[in-house]
């Protein structure tokens, strides 16, 4: 354990302070050693010039700390500059990702790309409007499945469990199938098909099957939670009017939670829409536009993306653009998707006075 | 209580079925009763169906796989299991530092305002389809990181890690587990940052008057108390990362190598990588034996989820007693 008054010099009450300026001194300053080192010995690469400026930094601030201040300031300092260092850390994927996915994305991001398959193309060209048709179909009827299935068992954990063994094992085993991995749920839907039809079944309703298995412990989760929000008062009064349970719940629970529940489906559903593996597996590829959720391979956005990619024709570039400009769209859904969750989880949020 | 007692009253009478509507009482609790055993008995099936559909493989002769499949079962896949667990673990080496550093920031060091914008950013990140992330990776990262590794194997080839030849397009094990550990950070983040802002006031409260600095108050009060969480959430992160498919098929290079060395060309694949790029073309024993590699996949994933749930049910127990 750490001693807490060691500090201070004999003969004085107050420590050290480090002057406001020293933290913008010593950035600066590290940043310009780091990026002159890095022009004279490393041709100015970028990269090596932030990592070596923010050690620089870290090591400067150190000293500094440590005469004026003593060690444990020395150690607070520290550990605030590592901890920002980290945040920053994270945000460089996420600005990479998206800086990557609009200025690549952008090349093929035209009205071709939305209204023509890739049916007979090769090379430039063509676009993704059989995937964005198949991401529809397959992403519809797996919330068709899964709202009723997972709302239902929500609101038996809320309303009829009363935590008792049943639901309290219930609860258990959805959050364990929250960590299903998703090409096991593929391989699932596959092998359920292949019993009933056949080896070989690949169409969309197979890929929807896969992807309800990930999505209803999304749905039950965010909907028992609202559920559960819901004041025991607007029971009580409609019990009191003698009204049935069930009515009860139809008309007074549900209403009333009921923009959390949607806001809770639509991020379920953006949770599902960018899954691949799943659909790798279950729905197939294919080039053509295909309407028919029950017969014949699907192609889907995310399983357009990766086999652009992983099995581009003689022009490579032509692949990956159109690729990219998947990804971006796909982002763009997904991003869509999570701001109207949220815009309608707080705009028509229930009054619950707590 | 209230609502307990209020309930008993309300189905008391449905044991009278003359009344029509309680009868709707009836069916509408079946109907919610029978969705949560639904979801058991899907639970149950997944591992039922691929336990049917992965026998032929499981239970073939040696001789058989090897002309009509890829081989000896346990043989064939031990090296993606292998493969599997490493870049699982890399990933988390790389993730589970940067992580608690971020729900540090943001539910004891971040401007209060900024908190919330903050943990969406992060969400954000969350919000990524994995195949953007594998583009991102493969056509992104690795060529940017590639001289690195080169620099890394040159210089600090002496270190078993990073010794081999190097590969010279960067997709080998470690990019893959950054990818990897991009993906899982929002995971762990935000569950940490939920067990971080439950840490008791009170005591963060006491430290500082006594006269801890901020990181000092952190390491006594924070921290011990949210052991328990940061291990759960950590686990959970693990399951993640081992069931990841596109981030790794889509960057990796893999083939059946068991191998530490993090730089070369010649890296360990995974198990669900492996099946995402030979299902399409498998056909016959191949298919049976992909998923039977599945089924290994979720009974690893399914333990280290058991594992991590039951720290946090345990937990959630007492928590609010502290």
């Amino acid at each position: 354990m750490t001693t807490l008054s060691q500090a201070l010099a004999p003969g004085q009450l107050t420590s050290g302070r480090l002057p406001k300026f020293v933290l913008p001194t010593a950035l600066i300053g590290s940043a310009a050693v780091a990026f002159a080192v890095s022009v004279l010995a490393a041709g100015g690469n970028v990269a090596v010039a932030v990592i070596l400026a923010y050690l620089l930094f870290l090591v400067v601030m150190e000293i500094a700390a440590r005469v004026v201040e003593g060690a444990r300031q020395a150690a607070d300092h520290r550990a605030r500059h590592l901890i920002v260092g980290a945040f920053i850390l994270a945000l460089i994927p996420l600005l990479s990702v998206s800086w990557e996915a609009a200025s690549k994305g952008l090349a093929r991001f035209d009205l071709e790309f939305f209204g023509r398959s890739m049916r007979n193309v090769v090379g430039e060209g063509g676009g993704a409007l059989h995937a964005i048709y198949g991401t529809l179909w397959v992403t519809g009827l797996a919330a068709l499945i899964s709202v009723p299935i997972g709302l239902m068992t929500a609101i038996y954990l809320a309303e009829y469990g009363n935590r008792g063994r049943l639901a309290s094992s219930i609860t258990f085993f959805v959050d364990v199938m929250t960590g299903v991995p998703s090409i096991v749920a593929g391989l699932f839907a596959y092998s359920v098909m292949t019993l009933v039809l056949g080896p070989g079944a690949f169409f969309g309703f197979s890929g929807s099957i896969a992807l309800s298995v990930l999505m209803i412990p999304v749905v039950v989760r965010s909907c028992e939670e609202l559920l559960r929000l819901v004041p025991n008062e607007l029971r009580e009064a409609a019990y009191a009017l003698g009204v049935p349970k069930w009515v009860t719940i139809v008309k007074v629970v549900v209403p009333t939670a009921i923009s959390g529940i949607v806001s809770g489906v639509i991020l379920a559903v953006a949770r599902v829409i960018g899954e691949t593996a799943p659909l790798l597996i279950a729905a197939g590829f294919t080039a053509s536009i295909n309407n028919n959720p029950f017969g014949n391979p699907m192609m889907t956005l995310p399983v357009f993306v990766y086999d652009s990619y992983a099995h581009p024709g003689v022009d490579v570039n032509a692949y990956w653009d159109r690729a990219w400009a998947g990804a971006l769209t796909l982002i763009l859904i997904v991003m869509l998707l999570n701001l109207a969750g949220r815009l309608i989880a707080r705009r028509f949020a229930p009054r619950v006075g707590r | 209580m209230g609502q307990q007692s209020i309930t008993r009253t309300a189905a008391e009478p449905a044991a009278r079925p003359a009344d029509p509507k309680r009868v709707g009482d009836r069916v509408f609790s079946g109907f919610a009763l029978g969705s949560g055993i639904l979801i058991l008995v899907i639970l149950a099936l997944v591992a039922a169906f691929l336990l049917i559909q992965g026998a032929p493989a499981l239970f073939a002769d040696p001789a058989k796989l090897v002309s009509q499949g890829y081989g000896e079962f346990a043989s064939w896949v031990l090296p993606y299991a292998f493969g599997t667990l490493w870049a699982a673990i890399l990933a988390l080496i790389l993730a589970v530092p940067v992580s608690i550093g971020i729900a540090l920031f943001i539910s004891h060091y971040a401007p209060r305002r900024l908190a919330q914008p903050i943990g969406y950013l992060i969400d954000l990140l969350a919000a990524v389809p994995s195949v953007v992330f594998g583009l991102w990776g493969a056509l992104v990262l690795a060529p940017a990181v590639q001289p690195l590794w080169g620099w890394l194997n040159a210089n600090l080839g002496f270190i078993p890690l990073f010794s081999g030849q190097a590969s010279g397009t960067g997709r080998t094990i470690l990019t893959a587990a950054i990818v990897l550990a991009v993906m899982v950070l929002p995971i762990i983040t935000s569950l940490c940052r939920e067990v971080f802002l439950q840490a008791p006031k009170l005591h963060e409260e006491a430290a500082l008057a006594l006269g801890a600095t901020h990181w000092e108050m952190i390491k006594m009060a924070v921290l011990p108390f949210a052991r328990p969480g940061i291990i759960a959430a950590v686990m959970l992160g693990l399951g993640r990362a081992l069931g990841e498919t596109m981030a790794v098929t889509m960057v990796l290079s893999g083939g059946r190598n068991i191998t530490f060395q993090l730089l070369t060309s010649e890296n360990p694949n995974t198990i669900a990588a492996t099946i995402a790029q030979n299902f399409p073309e498998a056909f016959g024993l191949k298919v049976n034996q992909l998923i039977a590699a599945g089924l290994v996949l979720f009974v690893i994933t399914l333990a280290v989820n058991l594992v991590a749930r039951w720290i946090v049910s345990r937990r959630a127990a007492f928590s609010g007693a502290n």
